[in-house]
């Protein structure tokens, strides 16, 4: 890891937590690791120092509270007909004084409280994802670059197989055949993804497994899969977390594209991609429906990459993703 | 050098060996590939009569061996739909999609290199700004709701440009521009990050030092040190593109490998399906081979790895 963040004495006092040193006036023979939480409090303020990525963690957390709370902030119901208000543009007024703010879809849907609710399903499936072929690559990346040799050689021609796929073409051929669903797509993309975390692990493995504290775990006689836990996987847990944060953009957008072929979360469920999809048919009358759908994923994603780019810069500058 | 190409050919060789077992598994997903090739109101009896007709009661090493046996003479079995061989179906389409593609790239790279070296040295300047931000955008971009707009303006509202189909050069503008664009954000960003680097080395300094021009310096000493991870990201890019042109093909109903296989899908016709995928991948495994070739003249110490 990197050398501490040098501290000074004023600097690290209002740091810590005001429940820790206050407790009833006994100072605690040892402060629960101060270290660690010192260090991510400066990577913290670090981080928000940069604007660009402030600007995109705000992003993400607006988007990730109005996924959470959906029913409480989307003035309508998602699903609700209106064939009366159908195709009103943005910023209509029904006869009951109600706004439909981007106005509404071809069936009189509220375009805002769908787009709202697709938030959902793109997060979801985002950090399902995610999650999955993170785990996965995490694992593949270790054991190629801690065991090497064959093994090595052999996992990273299985990463050049995956990566020789056009990944949206690979995800589409095999959905088609097992059918769509969240938990189809979830796991189509998951299992596909993860030749980004296993390629990196794999470098920052190869480095740390040169180091004297993982000779001398193996000199005393640790077991294998123990080094790596204890020992390998936790520096290796920075820039996976960089490229999990950055993956997490491009499975929303692979996620809107599968929907917008119409291979991803079936109708009437809203998602921004079927959104899309409905709208281009109405693109020469009704310009918003296909408009506003388009522009949440180019800020989510926008927001995600601002934020990953900034995560990066922060915590491992040399990393290239 | 001899043998390092060698032994990237063999491992070419050995990825195409697993495209093709991923391609033949694509079928076998459900576990029951006679029920997924015929209609869905087949009788139980018609699809036992069709998975013994076709094999499909055979060990999976024995039908794979079969299938390996037809892919390598780019047999993938008949269209259900149009009774074709499936891969003449692709082939036939392959040129409109390399067209896309070609056309996709020699935008990228004709807007991405001089933004990114422009960017890289006028640093900090309203021209790096300005890239960076359309760069950042760029990425952020989906594909099909670029090409939506990019329809809505100029096709819709302006009438400039056509919106579908293949044709003359007005009708490859929107299609191509859609599809480069995010290679263009990705390949300008990476151009900057290059030059940057570079421009900070000792042969740098030691160029401007001994007198050398400014133009000089950035054309040529440092474009030619940072050229290298283009090369090797324009490779890979190709694999953005000839995926990418699933979704854009689809948007301007360019008639290519992409729309084909999308179409494939929705009516079940898994042969045709089969042959886009293999042929796409295999593309992708032969030009990165390629890619390398060139790859060790631009950097000389690859040959002595």
């Amino acid at each position: 890891m990197a050398a501490r963040p040098p501290s000074t004495p004023a600097d690290g006092a209002h740091l810590h937590p005001p429940a820790a040193p206050a407790a009833a006036g006994v100072a605690p023979l040892v402060r629960p690791r101060p270290w660690a939480e010192r260090e991510w409090m400066t990577l913290l303020r670090r981080l928000v120092r940069r604007r660009t990525a402030l600007f995109g963690l705000l992003v993400v957390l607006v988007v990730m509270l109005a996924a959470a709370a959906a029913p409480l902030v989307a003035p309508f119901d998602p699903l609700e007909q209106d064939i009366g208000q159908r195709l009103r543009e943005p910023g209509w007024q029904d006869a009951q004084g109600r706004v439909h703010a981007l106005g509404t879809d071809h069936l009189g849907r509220d375009i805002l409280s769908r787009i709202i609710f697709g938030s959902r399903i793109a997060l979801l499936v985002g950090l399902a994802a995610v999650v999955i072929s993170g785990v996965l690559g995490m694992i593949i990346g270790l054991v190629a670059g801690y065991f090497g040799g064959r093994m090595d050689d052999f996992l990273m021609r299985l990463a050049d197989v995956q990566l020789a796929f056009p990944f949206i073409l690979l995800a589409i051929a095999v959905i088609g055949v097992l059918g769509p669903s969240l938990r189809n797509i979830i796991i189509v993309i998951g299992v596909s993804s993860w030749v980004v975390y296993a390629r990196v692990v794999r470098g920052e493995v190869l480095s740390i497994r040169e180091r004297e504290y993982v000779h001398a775990a193996v000199a005393l006689g640790s077991r294998h899969w123990r080094v790596l836990v204890t020992h390998v996987l936790p520096n290796t847990f920075t820039p996976w977390l960089v490229v999990a944060t950055l993956d997490m953009a491009r499975v929303i957008v692979i996620e809107s594209a599968l929907s917008f072929l119409g291979l991803g979360v079936q109708p009437p469920t809203p998602t921004w991609g079927g959104m899309l999809a409905d709208g281009r048919v109405y693109l020469s009358t009704a310009w918003w429906l296909a408009t506003f759908p388009g522009l949440a994923i180019l800020i989510t994603v926008l927001g995600i990459n601002l934020f990953g780019d900034g995560l990066r810069d922060t915590l491992d500058p040399r990393l290239k993703v | 050098m001899k043998s390092y190409l060698l032994r990237r050919l063999w491992q070419s060789l050995l990825v195409l060996f697993g495209v093709s077992v991923v391609v033949f598994l694509i079928l076998h997903l459900t576990g029951d590939p006679a029920a997924l090739l015929l209609p869905p109101d087949a009788t139980a009896e018609d699809i036992a009569k069709f998975r013994t007709a076709m094999g499909f009661d055979d060990p999976v090493a024995v039908q794979y061996l079969r299938f390996l046996k037809g892919a390598v003479r780019g047999d993938f079995g008949e269209s259900l739909r149009h009774g074709e061989p499936a891969m003449a179906l692709v082939v036939e389409r392959l040129p409109a999609t390399f067209q896309l593609a070609g056309a996709g790239l020699l935008i990228a790279l004709c807007l991405a290199i001089p933004a990114g070296i422009v960017s890289a040295v006028r640093r900090n300047t309203a021209v790096d700004y300005v890239s960076t931000v359309v760069a950042l955008l760029g990425q952020a971009m989906p594909t099909f709701w670029l090409g939506i707009m990019l329809i809505l303006v100029f096709s819709v509202r302006l009438n400039w440009l056509p919106s579908s189909g293949r044709g003359g050069l007005e009708h490859l503008i929107l299609p191509a521009i859609t599809l480069g664009l995010f290679t263009t954000a990705r390949i300008t960003r990476l151009t900057r990050s290059g030059m940057l680097e570079v421009l900070g080395q000792d042969y740098i300094r030691t160029a401007r030092a001994k007198g050398v021009g400014e133009p000089p310096v950035v054309w040529k000493h440092a474009l030619k040190n940072a050229s290298i991870p283009i090369v090797t990201i324009v490779g890979i890019e190709l694999g953005t593109l000839l995926g990418g042109s699933v979704i854009t093909e689809t948007i301007f109903a360019w008639p290519g490998v992409g729309r084909l296989s999308v179409q494939a899908i929705f009516n079940r016709d898994y042969p045709v399906v089969q042959s886009a995928v293999f042929l796409l991948a295999s593309t992708f495994v032969i030009v990165n081979f390629l890619v390398d070739i060139v790859y060790t003249y631009l950097d000389p110490r690859i040959r002595y790895r």
